[in-house]
């Protein structure tokens, strides 16, 4: 008897378990998002709701979640390199426009990862909190990636990046229309390098070549904000 | 699938190489996505190679992310005692960047549209 109560407490503290929480967290999430259609409501937000407090509550170390689940943060770096070929794929839609689109991007970065850390300095933020909030306009993998380089959190760079992206897809349709811009390229180039997937969300909502800019702009902004951040990096 | 899976892997490792190379300047996944884009662009790689693998992992990227995430779970409070800096730095970053990107590229491509004309 003693044997089979000991045989459910390695399952319950092994890798299929935390793999278990960590699927069913996140597709709750996606269910609650299609049911809802609450932006705030991400999957990934919802996971983190699920499992941290979870954690808290069982009192099981956050290390051993993490080794636990390595299998799916593996992933982070080649779901990175995967967007190669989204990039690929997209590439017909920029014939003619390519050093416009380049130009932009490369302005915008610079903007957006100044005026990040110049704000969270004056506010007096410290190295690990700037460093983490540098990279918000990429994709979470890059973000997390870059965060960690330059001595900030990858946890808080993708809190950071889901804020971010929120806000974007919330306002940027707005402030597009606000500022008259009405090219379909700038208005997906905009939204995805400022709050790269969910910003390609509501992009998708406007047009089709609305997203596929925006998801276009999400890879050039990860690769302009890689070479960017280093030169920025002194002032963290 | 295994095919893409061992172009996505190599594409990583040859990226991990350079970025080591170079001290770590650029992350290594990075470098990989745009040496993988170069070679679909040169035709050194076939894009039916990649298109499978390649769209299962991107189109469910999320979830990769999740267990870095709740690593958050440390730093709980850096994040209440810092609330007002955040919000203020990305919500007026955010804005920014959305102008300046909508704005400059709105100008750039009617200058050269007008050249065209």
């Amino acid at each position: 008897m003693t044997n089979i109560v000991e045989h459910i407490k390695t399952l319950l503290g092994g890798e299929v378990f935390f793999l278990l929480l960590t699927l069913g967290s996140f597709l709750l999430g996606v269910l609650l998002y299609k049911r809802t259609k609450i932006s705030l409501l991400q999957p990934l937000l919802v996971s983190m709701i699920i499992i941290i407090p979870f954690l808290k509550i069982t009192g099981i170390e956050y290390q051993v979640f993490y080794e636990k689940t390595r299998l799916l943060s593996f992933m982070l770096g080649p779901s990175v390199v995967a967007l190669g070929y989204v990039l690929y794929e997209q590439i017909e839609h920029i014939r003619g426009n390519v050093i416009s689109i380049l130009t932009s991007v490369f302005v915008g970065s610079l903007v957006g990862i100044l005026s990040v850390v110049l704000i969270a300095k004056l506010f007096g933020a410290d190295r690990l909190l700037t460093a983490s909030l540098a990279p918000k306009s990429v994709t979470t993998p890059i973000a997390m990636n870059l965060a960690e380089n330059t001595g900030g959190v990858p946890s808080l760079a993708a809190v950071f990046v889901v804020i971010c992206g929120l806000f974007g897809g919330l306002v940027g349709p707005l402030i597009l229309h606000r500022i008259g811009v009405k090219s379909s390229i700038a208005k997906g180039l905009a939204l995805g390098s400022a709050s790269h997937a969910l910003g390609t969300v509501k992009a998708m909502e406007m047009g089709a070549l609305e997203g596929a800019i925006s998801g276009l702009a999400i890879g050039i902004m990860g690769v302009m904000t890689a070479l960017l951040i280093p030169f920025v990096e002194r002032f963290f | 699938m295994i095919k893409g899976t061992f172009f996505i892997l190599l594409f990583y490792l040859l990226g991990e190489i350079i970025s080591l190379l170079l001290n770590g300047f650029i992350p290594g996944s990075v470098i990989g996505m745009v040496l993988l884009f170069l070679s679909l662009l040169f035709k050194i790689v076939r894009p039916e190679w990649l298109k499978k693998t390649a769209t299962v992992i991107t189109r469910n990227m999320a979830i990769f992310f999740v267990p870095a995430a709740v690593g958050l779970v440390a730093y709980v409070e850096l994040l209440s005692n810092s609330l007002v800096t955040i919000f203020s730095a990305i919500i007026i970053s955010t804005i920014l960047t959305i102008i300046v990107v909508g704005l400059v590229q709105q100008v750039l491509e009617n200058k050269i549209g007008a050249k065209k004309k």
